[in-house]
């Protein structure tokens, strides 16, 4: 269903947009940003005041936004349902603090049960500037760290409140019973992790994403039993229900989703929708992400007329084990915990990498001055622990050199013998036991007696809906959280980041912004989903259904996603150009014909049918894949996860264009058949400085 | 070394709730022993699907024994005869050329199967809204280092912790009996001093949740703890049921 928002992105606020920032900022800047605009007829832009940021002076600005806002009275807090989709982080956190405030909550899972989802199996940790540790940690300094992992490509104000935020999660946790690890003391423990110098991350063994989300979803579960949350699990959203307000503004009234187990089409109201669907890394189908993560939610938000903001940046993360087999289904990812203590290594001589290959020698048998650590080499500031984006392109780099370590070539190695001489094996073992056993089951190797294999792979996206400083979409009433949307990370996310995110959104944030929003509405009755527009978003997704059913052509859902999966990692991976770029989109277009020419589903659409929901999610993978390329594209400059090859310095560091692509690239939904819109949000850096990010020196 | 096999696959079908359900025998060819158990069934869905046929249901999401998702009964062990894993983590390389694998869903009164190996295991998620939490709500909880707890005691509610609710535990159990799941709930949270208040209330509740969903009694034959995939021990039943006589007595 094509809308036909009337958006308020106006072409007659630009003048507005642009005089205002020329009184903001430096004059000169805002002269060459206006004739870039001016090159570009008609861009539209997002100003601070459409992005509902607050005033004041950083720090103060979400004190001032919450001492301000409307809320809603518990009276009417009851009259008011809220769909929150997704049970991650994000989404048990907001619906379990939704349904203690009052609200009646419907909450949505595609799994069997709400503690599926996939922050399940984040590992490493969760941030917080608590500063336990004595180490010179602050608000400031997270939030300066975060902003800088991202290369400066994130909003300030929500970075700013995200660190400030960070330090309620963990007292939020703990007391939930959350089992973080504790030292002899019996106070909370800290590690490192990369692109920062503190020890800020929380942890609780190599588990930390599992215990979170089993606090979230307890605090969930006892909503559930209270009856002020209705939980549908084995359901899967495939619309978003708009009805107009009597203004003839649309607003997000409901959804329209899919039973798993019987096949049947339902419909659901709600006053507000809330989106926590997570990323798309799945475009790629090799991923870290789980088999049933998928980027369908935001699809249909999008078309709703929701931007898509920085499609491109996806991060790759670098220690993943690495591909083996055609048949893999999914790469399984080594916690950035392990780069503490472990060091990441390839051959000196290309000999010995020739050997490696051919496994003829095994790591071990390398003596250590034949061995290259290019990390702690390269980046002698922040070694092994440096961010990401940075650690995968390096071994990239490496591997594209001839330097990889295992058949493929395409790995290096992640040592923990100098680990195991300083700590001892029980002292690693404790730590990092399950982590090496997780390796061992997978690759049949002792990574206490060998060094571990590694490689990078699509892990998160930093991409995703754009959304204003309240969480709100560019759609009334329609809210998006956690990874699902593009908010805090800018162009690379740093890790034991996301937790700490969709905690913040689901716990701290949205409760209070969304009241700002259900203020207005305490007037509106709950509404039928009887109504025609109900009917027709539902007989929209039933014409998609039985489109799909009738194909019946001769190849697997799965053989198209591999087959996407492989224009996307060789054309939008980890080193992008123009010309890559360009050929991944006629691919891409290629593949949608075949796609939606050639593929078979077997079985029934009103059944249990997997192979339906694998094709509809894949349907909707294909347009992301193409809206990445295009963003891709689009952003000529180096920055974060988003690497283009013509933009690097001598080093082959990434080389950003602040004076050009300091901006969000939100994209705008204008048809099946037509490009979509681009519209920036300009990133003016008002209390940060932006520099070069060096973790050299 | 691991190498390619040819296997044959005996797996259970069963088109919905009520019907009745057979096993049938798939021929695999050139499996690799690096794939894992849940690839090869992958492998097998495509092949099924290139002969237009239906494909095997099955639960699966994570991949990486974390999620809990995953729930087949494979050689009569609840996920396979390696130790301390998920049927996701399970690799071809236990398996050897020519054998004949034999695949079935849980089999417990609690959890009905939906379809062929796919099992309703919703009957934990209730047990858990009887009381696995601590009543707390969102915002203002004391500062996280307001309470010290001794690492001792905090490790051992991470490994109680460690539960993933796959239900290999009811699964295993001749009673099918959860009480290492409910255990570990309880254990994990009366461990700690934030969730020491409402202990003896908790384990009532949960306790008389299992009782009304269907599981049966635990008569201590220890096989749930042997077939955990995340090794939770059988000690959290003991604590259990303290707790459980403490609160019967406070009655």
């Amino acid at each position: 269903m094509a809308t036909k928002k009337d958006t308020k992105v106006a072409t007659t606020t630009k003048k507005v947009a642009a005089a205002k920032k020329a009184t903001t900022t430096k004059k000169a800047t805002a002269t060459k940003k206006v004739a870039a605009t001016k090159k570009v007829a008609d861009v539209k832009v997002i100003t601070p005041e459409m992005a509902k940021i607050p005033a004041g002076p950083l720090a103060e600005k979400w004190t001032n936004y919450k001492d301000h806002q409307k809320l809603v009275n518990p009276a009417n807090k009851r009259r008011l349902d809220v769909i929150v989709v997704g049970t991650g982080l994000a989404g048990a956190s907001a619906a379990a603090t939704l349904a203690e405030l009052g609200f009646n909550v419907l909450n949505f899972c595609i799994q069997d049960s709400p503690r599926r989802a996939h922050s399940i199996a984040a590992q490493g940790g969760i941030n917080a500037a608590k500063n336990y540790q004595n180490d010179g940690d602050s608000v400031y300094r997270l939030y300066y760290d975060t902003i800088k992992g991202g290369d400066y490509r994130a909003r300030e104000a929500n970075v700013y409140r995200l660190a400030e935020v960070s330090n309620n999660i963990i007292d939020q946790c703990v007391a939930q019973g959350v089992p973080f690890a504790r030292e002899y003391g019996g106070l909370l423990d800290n590690r490192s992790f990369g692109g920062a110098q503190v020890s800020r991350t929380f942890y609780a063994k190599g588990q930390t994403g599992q215990q979170l989300l089993l606090g979230a979803y307890s605090a969930l579960s006892r909503q559930i039993g209270k009856g002020k949350v209705k939980m549908y699990t084995r359901y899967e959203m495939l619309d978003i229900v708009m009805i107009k307000d009597e203004n003839g503004e649309e607003r997000a009234r409901g959804i329209i989703a899919r039973n798993l187990v019987t096949g049947r089409i339902e419909r659901f109201f709600g006053h507000a929708v809330v989106i926590a669907s997570g990323g798309y890394g799945n475009t790629f189908f090799l991923s870290t992400n789980a088999m049933a993560s998928n980027g369908s939610a935001a699809m249909q938000m999008y078309r709703h007329g929701a931007y898509f903001a920085n499609p491109c940046y996806a991060q790759i993360h670098p220690t993943c084990i690495p591909k083996h087999g055609d048949f893999q289904s999914k790469l399984t990812l080594m916690s950035e915990s392990l780069r503490n203590d472990g060091r990441i290594w390839v051959p000196k001589k290309l000999e010995d990498a020739k050997k490696l290959q051919a496994g003829e020698i095994k790591g071990r048998d390398i003596p250590e001055e034949d061995r290259d650590y290019y990390l702690e080499r390269r980046y002698p500031a922040f070694g092994n622990l440096v961010p990401r984006d940075v650690a995968s392109r390096a071994a990239k780099e490496r591997c594209d050199k001839g330097y990889g370590v295992n058949n493929t070539g395409l790995a290096v190695f992640l040592d923990f013998s100098e680990a195991i001489q300083r700590l001892g094996k029980d002292v690693v073992a404790q730590k990092y036991g399950n982590l090496f056993q997780m390796y061992e089951k997978i690759v049949d190797e002792n990574p206490y007696e060998n060094p571990m294999m590694i490689f990078p792979a699509i892990h998160y996206t930093m991409g995703g809906i754009w959304v204003d400083y309240e969480l709100q979409t560019s759609v009334k009433g329609l809210f998006c959280i956690g990874e699902a949307n593009f908010s805090d990370h800018g162009a690379n996310r740093l890790g034991a980041s996301a937790l700490m995110q969709g905690l913040a959104d689901g716990y701290f944030v949205l409760p209070y912004t969304i009241q700002n929003y259900l203020s207005d509405q305490i007037g509106v009755p709950r509404m039928s989903t009887d109504l025609p527009e109900f009917a027709e978003a539902e007989k929209n997704v039933n014409d998609k259904i039985a489109r799909l059913m009738a194909i019946q052509g001769q190849r697997s859902v799965d053989s198209i996603h591999k087959e996407l999966g492989l224009i996307m990692w060789d054309f939008v991976g980890m080193g992008r150009t123009a010309e890559s770029l360009k050929t991944a989109i006629k691919k891409i277009d290629a593949l949608k014909k075949e796609f939606w020419s050639n593929v078979y589903i077997p079985g029934e659409a009103n059944s249990l049918n997997n192979e339906l929901e694998k094709a509809l999610r894949l349907s909707d993978f294909i347009e992301i894949g193409r809206l990445m390329a295009i963003d891709a594209l689009n952003r000529e400059e180096s920055c974060g996860g988003h690497f283009r090859e013509e933009y690097q310095t001598e080093e082959g560091e990434a080389l950003r264009q602040d004076d050009k692509f300091s901006y969000v690239a939100c994209w705008k939904y204008t048809g099946e058949d037509s490009e979509p819109e681009l519209i920036k949000e300009p990133l003016d850096y008002e209390f940060t400085e932006r520099k070069t990010r060096n973790y050299k020196a | 070394m691991d190498s390619y096999i040819n296997i044959k696959v005996r797996v259970w079908r069963q088109a919905g709730p009520k019907a009745q359900g057979h096993f049938e025998t798939y021929e695999l060819k050139h499996i690799f022993q690096g794939a894992s158990f849940l690839e090869m069934i992958d492998i097998l869905n495509e092949q099924l699907i290139a002969e237009k046929k239906d494909p095997i249901a099955f639960d699966h999401d994570c991949r990486e024994g974390i999620c809990g998702m995953c729930s087949m009964y494979v050689n009569g062990h609840p996920h396979g005869p390696d130790s301390a894993i998920t049927t996701c983590q399970l690799h071809m390389r236990h398996f050897h050329d020519g054998e004949t694998i034999t695949v079935e869903p849980w089999r417990s009164r609690a959890f009905p199967v939906i379809k062929d190996l796919m099992v309703d295991r919703q009957a934990y998620d209730k047990i858990m809204q009887a009381g696995g939490f601590v009543s707390v709500n969102t915002g203002g909880v004391p500062d996280a280092n307001a309470i010290a707890i001794p690492k001792p005691v905090a490790d051992e509610a991470m490994d109680a912790a460690s539960c993933i609710g796959c239900g290999a535990c009811a699964a295993a159990c001749k009673n099918g009996s959860a009480m290492l799941f409910v255990s570990a709930k309880v254990s994990q949270l009366a461990l700690l001093p934030q969730g020491k208040i409402e202990a003896a209330k908790r384990a009532k509740a949960m306790v008389a949740k299992m009782d009304e969903l269907g599981f049966g009694n635990c008569t201590n034959t220890g096989a749930c703890a042997a077939e955990c995939p995340k090794s939770v021990s059988l000690a959290n039943i003991a604590r259990l049921n303290r707790e459980f006589l403490c609160a019967k007595f406070q009655d």
